[in-house]
Order: C-alpha cells, then sequence, then structure tokens
C-alpha cells in the first residue's frame, strides 16, 4: 500500500530568489484528512503547487504512488484534485457544466463516461440543479462547491484545497464543512479557521517560513498555546 | 537626468527621425550614431536594447508594398500567377529607410523606457502639458496590466492542474484542437469581464475618494541649469540635422 502523499526533503526557491519552502518532509496516508496551518506567506500555497508539478522543487516528491516526474505528470494531474483558493480561477468555462467536465474531457473519457461523472460530481457536491448556469453571477458559496466539483469529476486519490471556507458567510461555511466531512477521500487542507481543523481534522501540520514547524494529533497541538501563538495561530475558543 | 529632459529630447528625436527625408543616408548614419552613444551611456546594456528593438521588424513588414508601389527605374520583376510585381529603385529605398527609421527611432523610446522609472515618466508628460487624461490612462494601464498578468497565470495554472491523463489506457489526454481552442476563448471572455468589473470596482473606489476627473499630484523640482543646457543643446543639434536632411536630400 503506498502513501497518497510522500514528500522527501523537498525546497523551492521562487525566481527572484525568495525561499518559499526550505527541505519539507510530510507523508500523509489513504483517507487520512489533515489541515495545514501557519502565516500568510509561511509557503502552504507553495507546497500545494508542487504536489502535481505546477512549480517543481529540490527534492523527492510522490503522490499516490507516482514519482513527480515529466513522465508521471499527466497521470499525477488526474489523482491530484486542486482547489485554488478564489473558485474565478478556477471555474473558466462559460457554464457550470462545461467546468466540471474539463477534467475528464481532457482525459480523453467518451462522451458517456464524462456525462456520468459530471452529473455524478455535481450530486456529491448538491449543484445538480445548476448544471446549466454561469458560474460568472453565483454566489461564493456555491463558486466553491462547483470548484470542488470540477476536480471531483477526475475521480483523483486526494483532495486539495486552499482556505475553502475564506470569504465565506457562516451558512456557506458550515455547508461546506459539512461536505467535506462526508467526502471519504484523503485531504490536505491549507486553512485559517481553526475552529474548522478542531472539528474536522484529526492532525495539523504547522508550516512557518517554508517549513514544517509541527505535524501530530489536532487535540495535541491545540493545547500548547506557546507553539501556536509563536507562529501566528490562535487556539479556538 | 531630468525626466522632462529624456521626454522631450525622446520625442523630439523621434520626429526628427520620421521626417528625415528617405535615402538620406547620412543623416540616418549620424542619427543612428547619436542613439547607440546614448544607447551605451545609458548603461542598460547593447544586448538588452537590440534585442527589444527588434520589436520594431513587424511594423516594417506593414511598410513592404512601397518597394512595388512607388514608380521609378525598375530593379527585377517577380511573376506571380496572373500578376507581376516589378521592384523599383525608389521603392527598395523607401523600405529601407523605413525599416531603418523605425529601428532607430525604437532604440530611443526604449532608452528612455528602460532607463526611467514609470512614475517619473507620467510626472513628466504632466509637466510637458500631455493631457492629463491620457497620462493617467497610461498610468492606470501600467497598474493593471500586472494584475491582469497575474490575473492569466493563475487561470492558465488551474488549467494545467486538472489537464491530466487518465490511468485507463488507450486514451489519447488533450481533447480536440477545437474544444482546447472553445476552452482558450473561454478563459480569455472570463479574464475580459473580470476586467470589466475590476474597473467599475476602482472607478467606484477612486470616486469615493473623492475624484473627479481631475488627476493631482506634487509638482516636479525644478530644472537645474545644466539640464537646460543638454536639453536646449541638443534640441539644436537635431534641428541642424534635420535641416541637413531636408536641405540636401528633401
Amino acid at each position: 500500500m503506498h502513501h497518497s502523499i510522500e514528500i522527501n526533503q523537498l525546497s523551492f526557491s521562487y525566481p527572484d530568489g525568495h525561499a518559499a519552502l526550505n527541505s519539507v518532509s510530510l507523508s500523509i496516508q489513504p483517507c487520512e484528512k489533515v489541515a495545514l496551518v501557519g502565516p500568510n506567506g509561511a509557503g502552504k500555497s507553495t507546497l500545494m503547487l508542487n504536489l502535481n508539478g505546477i512549480l517543481r522543487g529540490q527534492g523527492q516528491v510522490c503522490v499516490a504512488g507516482l514519482e513527480l516526474n515529466e513522465k508521471n505528470l499527466g497521470r499525477i494531474r488526474a489523482q491530484v484534485g486542486l482547489v485554488f483558493q478564489s473558485p474565478d480561477d478556477q471555474l473558466f468555462s462559460p457554464t457550470v457544466y462545461e467546468d466540471v467536465a474539463f477534467g475528464p474531457l481532457y482525459q480523453g473519457l467518451s462522451e458517456a463516461e464524462v456525462r456520468q461523472r459530471v452529473e455524478q460530481a455535481l450530486a456529491v457536491v448538491g449543484m445538480s440543479d445548476y448544471a446549466r448556469r454561469v458560474s460568472h453571477h453565483l454566489s461564493m458559496g456555491e463558486k466553491k462547491r462547483i470548484a470542488i466539483a470540477t476536480v471531483l469529476s477526475m475521480q483523483p486519490e486526494l483532495l486539495v484545497l486552499d482556505e475553502p471556507t475564506a470569504g465565506l458567510d457562516p451558512r456557506a461555511r458550515r455547508s461546506l464543512i459539512h461536505l467535506l466531512g462526508e467526502l471519504e477521500m484523503t485531504m490536505l487542507v491549507s486553512t485559517h479557521d481553526m475552529l474548522m481543523v478542531r472539528e474536522l481534522f484529526p492532525r495539523m501540520v504547522i508550516m512557518d517560513e517554508g517549513r514544517i514547524v509541527a505535524d501530530g494529533a489536532t487535540a495535541a497541538l491545540m493545547a500548547d498555546e506557546v507553539l501556536l501563538s509563536v507562529h501566528g495561530l490562535e487556539k479556538p475558543i | 537626468m531630468d525626466p522632462r529632459v529624456k521626454f522631450v529630447l525622446a520625442i523630439a528625436f523621434i520626429l526628427t527621425t520620421a521626417i528625415t527625408p528617405p535615402g538620406a543616408w547620412p543623416v540616418y548614419i549620424l542619427l543612428l550614431a547619436m542613439i547607440l552613444a546614448v544607447d551605451i551611456l545609458s548603461e542598460l546594456g547593447m544586448g538588452y536594447i537590440l534585442r527589444r528593438s527588434a520589436l520594431a521588424l513587424p511594423f516594417v513588414l506593414a511598410a513592404i508594398q512601397v518597394i512595388f508601389t512607388i514608380s521609378g527605374p525598375a530593379l527585377f520583376s517577380i511573376e506571380l500567377g496572373p500578376w507581376t510585381l516589378t521592384v523599383t529603385q525608389p521603392g527598395l529605398e523607401r523600405l529601407i529607410s523605413i525599416g531603418l527609421k523605425s529601428w532607430i527611432s525604437v532604440q530611443a523610446a526604449i532608452v528612455l523606457a528602460g532607463s526611467t522609472p514609470f512614475p517619473d515618466l507620467m510626472a513628466a508628460m504632466r509637466a510637458v502639458k500631455v493631457p492629463r487624461l491620457l497620462v493617467a490612462v497610461f498610468g492606470l494601464m501600467w497598474r493593471y496590466l500586472f494584475v491582469m498578468a497575474d490575473e492569466a497565470l493563475r487561470l492558465i495554472r488551474a488549467r494545467t492542474a486538472r489537464s491530466g491523463h487518465a490511468d485507463q489506457p488507450g486514451l489519447k489526454p488533450g481533447g480536440s484542437l477545437a474544444w482546447r481552442g472553445k476552452v482558450a476563448g473561454g478563459m480569455a471572455g472570463s479574464l475580459f469581464l473580470r476586467a470589466i468589473e475590476r474597473s467599475d470596482r476602482i472607478y467606484m473606489a477612486m470616486v469615493a475618494r473623492g475624484y473627479n476627473g481631475d488627476v493631482r499630484s506634487f509638482a516636479l523640482a525644478r530644472m537645474r541649469p545644466v539640464d537646460w543646457l543638454i536639453l536646449c543643446s541638443s534640441l539644436g543639434l537635431l534641428f541642424v540635422l534635420l535641416i541637413l536632411g531636408v536641405l540636401l536630400f528633401g
């Protein structure tokens, strides 16, 4: 049995010389749900972009049992469902249906299978009635759900979400948490929403200045108020 | 150097180059020598300037028809199906002149843009009475060009992240050319919609802070005597070159 994510000594610097990741090592088991927390600029988003080879650093990255290299790049991208923070970036097609169909269509699946996957993905996020809508005019919460559907339709092994609850009203946030709790798959979620972390994620990884500074059970790390405050985090009340 | 001096001289230089009659080779050589000297003194690096000045090349293509349309002694003819195209000597001269002129002018613009911080350049334009609205449009374009480029980059990233290959063997990933074209069209469309919405928001933010169509800014420092000297002597030199060109070759 392979790990869903196996990262060994990964370092990454942006072209301007800013070192965003500094020998990061992380492994995540299948069906494990892990929260990635830390201040802005800690390297959380950079780490996520390294998982499917949009950014390539030095070090070893294995995703879904495949080593990240030129040959496996396409298959890894199908296995990593990466949902960006802003759904406006994620949703680039005129209608919801076309956006959700993008991944399977790109893979060259048959029309019948694409249809079936799109319907299934929209049903999972509870947006089946929105297939013909124009994504431009939806609410933030609706866009977030559809952004998740656009990667679910690829049937990935793991779901990687960048700040899924940012900018949501309480009701949309609650229904998103509900959705994430129901999905039975590996998850790595970067967030500032500590209440959601406590509720949803048994394991928590804290990043700061390009390093992983703590990795363990959420309950134990949340109890360490000194650790949290050193890295700019707050214990939820 | 004072940005106003640089701006005025660059414009004057480009104008002089543009008005110089075609075929005034000695004047071109002098103009080229002048701009090359400026290139070197600007310390931007010759490679940088020459690479960027290749930008002028496509525009020369737009003038390619002049070698056929201007009448004069024929050099040679090309048979093109039912048509015969005759290349004339004045036509060829005109084309080479246009090519040289655009190359020289573009270098002046590159040195100006490369050696002057953009805010200074805008202040200079306002100081020499370029219409304020036009300057404001330049400024906003420059400011939001990078925002748009970032937005486009994020869209492309999102597409790349979902461009995966299936585990089933025998499937050809990528989709048809028409489908990919449609996706790219959709992306361009959504970028355009967002640009419009953003411009609305920016305008509202400006109005909220009291914007009424007039852009105000701090005045520039007074010009030093040495700036005046450089400005006047260079303008004089350009004027002499222009007179020479018009008298001897016009």
